[in-house]
């Protein structure tokens, strides 16, 4: 191939860049100059871990395993899976005031909402309201997608299929009554599902939209029965429903059923005898899996957790010694420099 | 186009390819069939001149990349992946989504590609149209077409300084003697002009060339890539043949220069041509560190499949546990063994990202930004020849750090090739010229003003008359061009010919008063051996003589033709054309056939010719001190010089008369008879002049000692009958010492040819020239016929000088940790003196010289030294010492040893020494080391070398090194990187090379480390769901992570950081060493950044994970914390290893944490449903909301560098590594640190042990200037060890001047 010449000499440039004399900042990792780093964050650490402790402590939290795996438990009666509709109940006492607002959670073990075909299984157009996937679901949806009888099920897919439908009422025992501790709804879903992902679609009755299609195999009710009192909280927008569909990062698990935070409870829960009504539906002892209710309050680093305060302790205290060792070290082997 | 059958097409298209296919082509002109179609066309088989360089064409580019890119195996893997996950059972994302990664590396690859043939394509389009002119039967007259529509069978016409735009058969020359000049810098980068003359018998009218009146048939071989040969000839109607060769063909490519106009018919055109044939794709190696990285991607693949296999087991346990049917479980007709076995394949997919895909880009686009800056060094360029570093070899910058042996050249690599003449021995006495040797050490004093007036091209020669036994190759090239320089003081800038070191010679006063006796004796009646012996000085040679003026105009684009009226310009430029005849290449095909004309006349022709343009000529008085010459071989040019001073004055050569100026001012006109021109197996020339005087046939001959030694007849009879004997005896004795000070030596022999003896000779000499078969054979027969009973006059020592900073380079080298040795053609004696002065022998060293008649005694002597050299390094005493011995060994022993038995234990003994010199090295040879070296010792090899005979050796290194110097650009071509100056090396290697070396080292081990510990969080998530192939990172997110988020700064780590800096690197070249054997990226540290990974992925994972245990978290939001962890845990990380943090640092780690968020809180912000099943709406918004987020990022990264960050900070602080140390020397200021790098040095060299003893100055840096000391210091050891050595071993001691 023919070069053409070029006329400039081909010297190369004389820049800082090219010639790699950037003004640099070289760092040299030595135990003289990080010790000052190391007692910082050290005690940076430990502080923020006594704060995390505290606060986490202050945190109370009721667990109540309502499997009915052990005999005592009223729930016994309803493992057998024979038993349709059953409702147990659960008696509890508080000791001192549950402080509010209490988030009431039910929980789950074993379960692997995490599964990734489980996972897969479900219809976003369909729950953002787009009434042709109600015709004609994903097939993501399947082996979810059409019943036997090739009818298309809204909402189709594993995940809303295994919906967890057993519902819980709190009553206070005081003086021998029942007083219904009132449960707070709303909100407990994300504020974006609720108003964003998930949509009903644009029908009323919203019954309407789903003609030709089943509800779920799983389901004793269509979707747009789950809360006929309030249309707010019917349909795909409905906060249990949207709270189930945001799968669960870990098999063992808990979701926000209610708040506590009305009425005589704004407070919490003072201290009693407490009874929980559970209709007892979702089947879990067939794959080993546990059924709890929790009650908790926050704070503002959310749930009971003494990890991570303890783990901002002991990374601190470490960081401490290890500012130590490196002051033995330092002493021992001084840099030549340092002289 | 005229509608054709099928049928005639194919028959066409067979009949083309049987007209290609031919060995011999018979072509016809064009002309009697312009304007017919193309199927009358006689030549219309053979290709157009138009070309295509480009490798794809712009419809097929998309499957053409494709089916290129498919060459590389890890993009088939990664396609594979890609397509696997097609298969609904088996896969793992959305499948489109998988095909991202794959597609973006894809079309990267293919944009770069693209972009390259873009610019090819421009390239060629521009050369395409480039304008020329061909001849037009209807307009009767040359028209101005393209380059592309030059077809085979035209006729071309090419004006001065035109490019040739095919390979043309030179018909006619607008010049007298049908001559054309040809520049072939485009071809082979030199500059020199070739001379090419028009097929003889062709064009024979004088009114110029008609290209109707051409009805004969040009027969000419098939197209081959030779650029020095070319059979061909001309078939007359009359069936006279007219034989041509490469003397007639103009290449394409070539410039045309010094001549008005030149016509040529086209034999080659477009691809057929040579010099696109030349036209070979750039080199591709594998260097040892990619080599090593495959080894370890295989140890990922293996990683890989076992994490997947504890996948697919842990699936199929997890699918057996369970009980029921839980509603979580989709209801699967597959067994769990069978869903287990697809799990596998999920799995793969998953964690496919375990196999770098994108490393190699990476390391591309990191070699690339390295290459720029090798390339951009301002240290590496050479302001004498305006050269920068060229990297021809784009893959292979990181194998310059890793470099054990280095295998040199002597001549134009460690040696300047630039000849000064020192001393001479005439009659059998020696004239030792002690003014000129103090001249030329004031020379050498180094001083740094040096002033250059101004540059013009590279003026370099070739040494064809060396006595190296290189000349083997194709040593028929040269450089020829003109470089004026005014240097003050140094020799650093002296150039070829005219520089004042070379050019000036002191004369020696005694030498001076011979002469003026034997002048007055007799003056240039009578034959006086001073006389005769600088007569031959002058004469004997094919030195050209020129002006400043004419060479100038030369390089410059003057007009070509014009007129002059200086008769002296006229004279002395007309000289020049004439001598062009001779000269060069050239003389081996055509110097025999100038017959001898009987003109002893001083040409007086009138100069109308002589392309010089008034405008350009300066009004110069006419001198002879305005006189240039311009030789072959810089050998010759010192000879002639030196002639000069003692006032003999080649004033003018062409090919048939000589003009020299005697001292007494008088000219003599030597009529020359003939020319037997230098070869290498007589390695000797002689010239055959009449002399003017005495009309004597006289036959003056220079060549090497050896060859003109066993040819003496009667010694000089005349006047020194009584001392004659010891005439060669003597002589040969002041040879042996010149040879052991280095010079390079020539014998210089005169013969009275009788009348009658030179008629017989010259029957027989013509016969031999007129021959076809074997005529090179019988006219060197005929040469050796006529160089018989010769008479020594004398001897010359010509110093080669060493090139500036030589020494001080291969010291450094050598502290460095790596073997030089030097592999020349030169004599034993010359390489060792070179050794010492470029001190790769120091003068306390054991030379053990091999040299051994048969191979028994060559056995037995390397058991021998091998013995001794075994019992040394047992004596305790010795332990962890490096004796220093050197091994010298010349091409013959060599080649006994080189057999397969004895080899292994050349290498056992070779690998003790610290340097071994190979002399009378043949180019094969000289490979055959480096490969024996390369493949024993597992070792990284260089060679350098400047010439064609180091071609072979440059080829067989693992790192080839050209020179681009003085001979040509055939080592150029076929190495990896071409430097100007030996000196360079230094900084390629140590700087240079240490950089990239520990750039890419570190940066693929961090590669590795990112992904592993990216993938690793996918997989212990696997733990937590079941084994099902979850990923809790958004798809998009995770590709993104790979691809965007953190590919910048390991790409920006391997181009900018800096570990040490340049000074120290220098300064202390031991750290070099750092690099050598396994390196920084070897097995430990390979495995110790994978077992960082899990652990960091196992902080970065399980923190999190018992944050967020039994809490309601859903899947992406426990992977977004998980996600921005890791990435803050890997680009903190990286900011552990960068070195030097400068702007660019800064930008770009910052630019990638803002990126990061950047873009995914956008994602997570636009993307409410739209890639399904991932979810990862308004996710990281929310996280960022959430204080919990930030503590759990911060703890988890910090505890997941916590190990890597103690472990260097307690290393840096116990046990410095030297590179740490090196760095601690850049933060000193430049006094302390010198001083600093002293003591070091002196601690390491005294300790240390295999720089042991080095007692040199301090290595070079701006503030200090100590000056070398060269004292011999004899040392305990050696001397104690020396007596055991009593075979072969010689103890040297250096001779300096």
């Amino acid at each position: 191939m023919v070069r053409i010449k070029k006329e400039s000499p081909d010297r190369p440039d004389n820049t800082a860049f090219t010639q790699q004399r950037l003004p640099a900042w070289q760092p040299i990792l030595s135990a003289g100059i990080v010790i000052p780093g190391f007692v910082l964050i050290g005690l940076a650490f430990i502080g923020v871990g006594v704060g995390l402790f505290i606060t986490s402590r202050d945190i109370q939290v009721l667990e109540i395993d309502y499997t009915g795996t052990d005999q005592t438990s009223d729930c016994n009666k309803c493992t057998n899976p024979n038993t349709k509709n059953c409702v147990c109940t659960l008696s509890f006492n508080i000791d001192t005031l549950f402080k509010g607002p209490v988030f009431f959670y039910y929980g789950l073990t074993n379960y692997f909402q995490n599964h990734r075909r489980y996972g897969v299984s479900r219809d976003y157009k369909q729950l953002y309201g787009d009434l042709a996937n109600f015709k004609d679901p994903s097939t993501d949806c399947a082996p979810y997608r059409l019943d036997s009888r090739n009818n298309p099920i809204v909402p189709c897919g594993s995940v809303a299929n295994s919906l967890f439908n057993d519902t819980f009422k709190l009553y206070q025992i005081v003086n021998g009554q029942r007083n219904v501790v009132p449960f707070d709804g709303k909100g407990i879903a994300w504020w974006t599902d609720y108003n964003v992902k998930f949509k009903n679609p644009d029908v009323t009755p919203l019954q309407n939209a789903f003609n030709g299609t089943v509800k779920p195999l799983f389901w004793t009710k269509a979707v747009y029965e789950l809360d006929f009192s309030d249309p707010s909280n019917n349909g795909f927008i409905n906060q249990d429903f949207l709270v189930w569909m945001r799968r669960a990062a870990l098999p063992n698990f808990r979701k926000l059923y209610r708040r506590i935070a009305e009425e005589n409870y704004t407070n919490g829960l003072p201290a009693g005898n407490y009874s929980l009504e559970i209709s007892y539906n979702y089947p879990v002892l067939s794959f080993n899996g546990r059924k709890k209710v929790v009650f908790s309050n926050v704070s503002w680093m959310g749930g009971k957790n003494d990890f991570l305060g303890i783990a901002y302790l002991v990374i601190g205290s470490l960081c401490v010694v290890m500012s130590v060792v490196m002051l033995i070290v330092y002493a021992k082997f001084k840099f030549p420099e340092d002289d | 186009m005229t509608w054709r059958s099928p049928l005639a097409l194919v028959r066409d298209a067979l009949q083309g390819q049987r007209a290609r296919e031919k060995e011999l082509r018979s072509l016809t002109s064009n002309l009697p069939h312009e304007g017919q179609g193309r199927g009358t066309q006689p030549n219309r088989f053979f290709s157009s001149n138009a070309i295509k360089t480009t490798k794809y064409s712009l419809l097929f580019f998309i499957p053409m990349n494709l089916f290129e890119q498919f060459h590389r195996l890890a993009n088939i893997y990664f396609v594979g992946l890609a397509i696997l996950n097609f298969i609904p059972v088996v896969n793992a994302f959305q499948p489109e989504v998988a095909l991202i990664p794959i597609c973006v590396i894809l079309s990267l690859t293919a944009l770069k590609d693209a972009w390259e043939d873009f610019r090819r394509y421009q390239s060629d389009r521009r050369v395409n149209n480039m304008p020329c002119f061909i001849y037009s039967r209807k307009q009767k007259r040359f028209v101005e077409r393209r380059w592309k529509d030059v077809r085979v069978g035209d006729f071309v016409k090419v004006v001065c300084n035109e490019i040739v735009p095919a390979d043309l058969l030179l018909l006619y020359s607008s010049e007298p003697n049908g001559v054309c000049h040809i520049e072939t810098a485009n071809l082979d980068g030199e500059t020199n002009l070739k001379q090419r003359t028009v097929v003889s018998g062709v064009c024979t009218t004088d009114r110029g060339f008609e290209p109707e009146s051409f009805n004969s048939t040009v027969v000419c071989e098939k197209p081959n890539n030779n650029l020095n040969h070319f059979k061909c000839f001309v078939e007359k109607p009359n069936k006279e043949k007219l034989g041509a060769g490469i003397e007639s063909l103009l290449l394409r490519g070539c410039t045309v220069r010094n001549t008005g106009h030149a016509v040529g018919f086209v034999v080659y055109a477009g691809h057929e041509t040579k010099s696109m044939l030349n036209n070979g794709g750039s080199r591709s190696k594998r260097s040892k560190l990619e080599r090593k990285l495959n080894i370890d991607v295989f140890f990922c693949v293996i990683l890989l499949f076992t994490m997947c296999l504890v996948g697919s087991v842990g699936h199929y346990m997890w699918l057996e546990s369970r009980t029921g049917s839980p509603p979580y479980l989709l209801p699967d007709s597959r067994s769990n063994s069978l869903a287990s076995f697809h799990m596998f394949f999920t799995m793969i997919i998953l964690l496919q990202i375990l196999i770098p895909i994108s490393l190699y880009l990476s390391i591309e686009l990191v070699k690339i930004g390295q290459i720029f800056f090798i390339v951009n060094d301002i240290d590496l360029y050479d302001e004498e020849t305006d050269s920068c570093m060229q990297c021809r070899a784009l893959n292979i910058t990181e194998d310059l750090g890793q470099i054990d042996y280095v295998f040199s050249d002597k001549t134009g690599t460690l040696t300047e090739n630039k000849m000064v003449f020192r001393r001479c021995t005439i009659m059998g006495t020696e004239f030792p010229h002690k003014e000129n040797a103090i001249r030329l050490a004031v020379l050498d004093e180094p001083e740094s003003e040096e002033e250059i007036i101004f540059n013009q091209r590279p003026h370099s020669s070739q040494t064809a008359w060396s006595f190296e036994g290189e000349d083997a190759g194709p040593m028929d090239m040269h450089r020829r061009g003109q470089k004026k320089s005014k240097v003050v003081g140094t020799a650093r800038s002296d150039v070829a010919f005219s520089s004042p070191l070379e050019t000036e010679v002191v004369p020696d006063q005694n030498l001076v008063r011979q002469i003026s006796r034997a002048e007055s004796r007799g003056g240039s009646q009578r034959t006086d051996p001073y006389l005769d012996f600088f007569l031959a000085l002058t004469i004997c040679n094919t030195v050209v003589v020129s002006r400043a003026t004419a060479r100038r105009q030369r390089a410059g684009l003057s007009p070509c033709s014009s007129q002059t009226n200086n008769s002296f310009e006229a004279l002395s430029d007309l000289v020049k054309k004439a001598s062009l005849l001779i000269q060069r290449k050239s003389s081996r095909f055509r110097a025999q056939s100038q017959g001898p004309v009987i003109d002893s006349v001083r040409m007086e022709s009138p100069a109308d010719t002589n392309g010089l343009s008034p405008s350009v000529r300066p009004t110069a008085p006419a001198g002879s001190e305005n006189l240039y010459y311009e030789a072959e071989s810089p050998d010759e040019a010192a000879l002639v010089h030196a002639a000069r001073a003692y006032g003999f004055v080649l004033l003018a050569r062409t090919p048939k008369n000589v003009s020299v100026r005697l001292p007494s001012g008088q000219v003599l006109d030597f009529e020359v008879l003939d020319v037997l021109t230098f070869d290498s197996n007589r390695k000797r020339m002689s010239v055959l002049v009449r002399h003017p005087i005495t009309k004597e046939c006289v036959l003056y001959t220079k060549g090497a000692d050896f060859a003109i030694m066993e040819l003496l007849g009667t010694p000089y009879a005349e006047n020194l009958s009584k001392s004659h004997k010891n005439i060669a005896s003597d002589t040969q004795r002041h040879l042996d010492g010149y040879a052991k000070e280095g010079f390079r030596t020539l014998c210089i022999a005169k013969k009275v040819v009788s009348e009658d003896e030179y008629r017989r000779w010259l029957v027989s000499r013509k016969s031999a020239q007129a021959a076809i078969e074997q005529k090179e054979q019988l006219i060197m027969d005929t040469a050796v016929q006529m160089e018989t009973n010769l008479t020594l006059l004398g001897a010359t020592g010509i110093e080669d000088r060493l090139q500036e900073n030589v020494p001080d380079t291969t010291v450094a080298l050598r502290e460095a940790g790596i073997h030089v040795w030097v592999l020349t053609g030169d004599k034993l004696e010359t390489a060792v003196n070179i050794g010492y002065a470029c001190r790769l022998l120091e003068d306390e060293d054991l030379l053990i010289s091999m040299s051994c008649k048969n191979k028994v005694t060559c056995t037995s002597s390397l058991d021998c030294n091998l013995e001794e050299m075994r019992r040394y390094s047992e004596n305790p005493q010795n332990v962890g010492t490096i004796p220093n011995i050197s091994l010298v060994i010349d091409g013959h022993t060599l080649a006994m040893v080189l057999s397969p038995d004895l080899q292994d234990r050349f290498v056992d003994l070779a690998k003790r020494c610290r340097t071994v010199l190979c002399c009378r090295m043949t180019p094969l040879q000289k490979s055959a080391v480096v490969k024996l070296v390369r493949d024993k010792l597992k070792v990284m090899t260089l060679a350098v070398g400047d010439g064609a005979n180091d071609v072979n050796m440059i080829q067989a290194a693992d790192v080839g090194v050209g020179i681009s110097g003085q001979e040509g650009m055939q080592a150029v071509m076929a190495s990896d990187f071409a430097i100007s100056r030996f000196k360079h090396l230094k900084k390629l290697l140590l700087v240079h090379g240490h950089w990239c070396y520990t750039r890419l080292a570190n940066m693929i081990i961090y590669f590795f480390y990112k992904n592993v510990a990216y993938v690793n969080l996918l997989f212990w998530y696997q733990f937590f769901c079941g084994f099902t192939g979850t990923a809790m990172i958004d798809y998009w997110l995770m590709i993104f992570f790979n691809l965007f988020f953190t590919s910048t700064p390991p790409i920006m780590f391997g181009i900018f950081d800096k570990d040490v800096s340049a000074e120290v690197l220098l300064g202390v070249p031991e750290l070099y060493r750092t690099g050598q054997g396994k390196g920084e990226y070897n097995f430990l540290t390979f495995w110790i950044s994978i077992l960082d990974a899990f652990y960091q992925s196992l902080v970065g994972f399980f923190i999190p994970y018992w944050v967020y245990k039994d809490s309601d978290v859903d899947i992406f939001t426990f992977g977004t914390p998980l996600n921005t962890i890791s990435l803050f845990t890997m680009l903190l990380h990286l900011s552990i290893e960068i070195k030097s943090w400068t702007v660019v640092h800064w930008i770009i780690m910052l630019g990638s944490v803002g990126l990061y968020f950047g873009v995914t809180l956008a994602y997570s912000a636009i993307c409410v449903n739209c890639n399904p099943p991932s979810n990862a709406y308004w996710v990281l918004q929310s996280q960022m909301g959430d204080p919990m987020f930030y503590l759990v990022c911060t703890i988890s990264t910090l505890v997941a560098l916590l190990p890597r960050y103690t472990f260097h900070v307690l290393k840096n602080s116990i046990s410095p590594s030297p590179l740490l140390q090196g760095r601690e020397l850049d933060r000193m200021d430049p006094s302390t640190r010198d001083q600093w790098i002293r003591e070091w040095r002196g601690f390491r060299g005294g300790g240390g042990g295999q720089v042991k003893r080095y007692q040199l100055s301090p290595p070079p840096s701006p503030t200090q200037e100590t000056p070398v000391d060269f004292r011999p210091e004899f040392l305990n050891s050696a001397e104690a060890t020396s007596d055991d050595f009593s075979l072969n071993v010689t103890t040297q001691r250096p001779v300096y001047t």
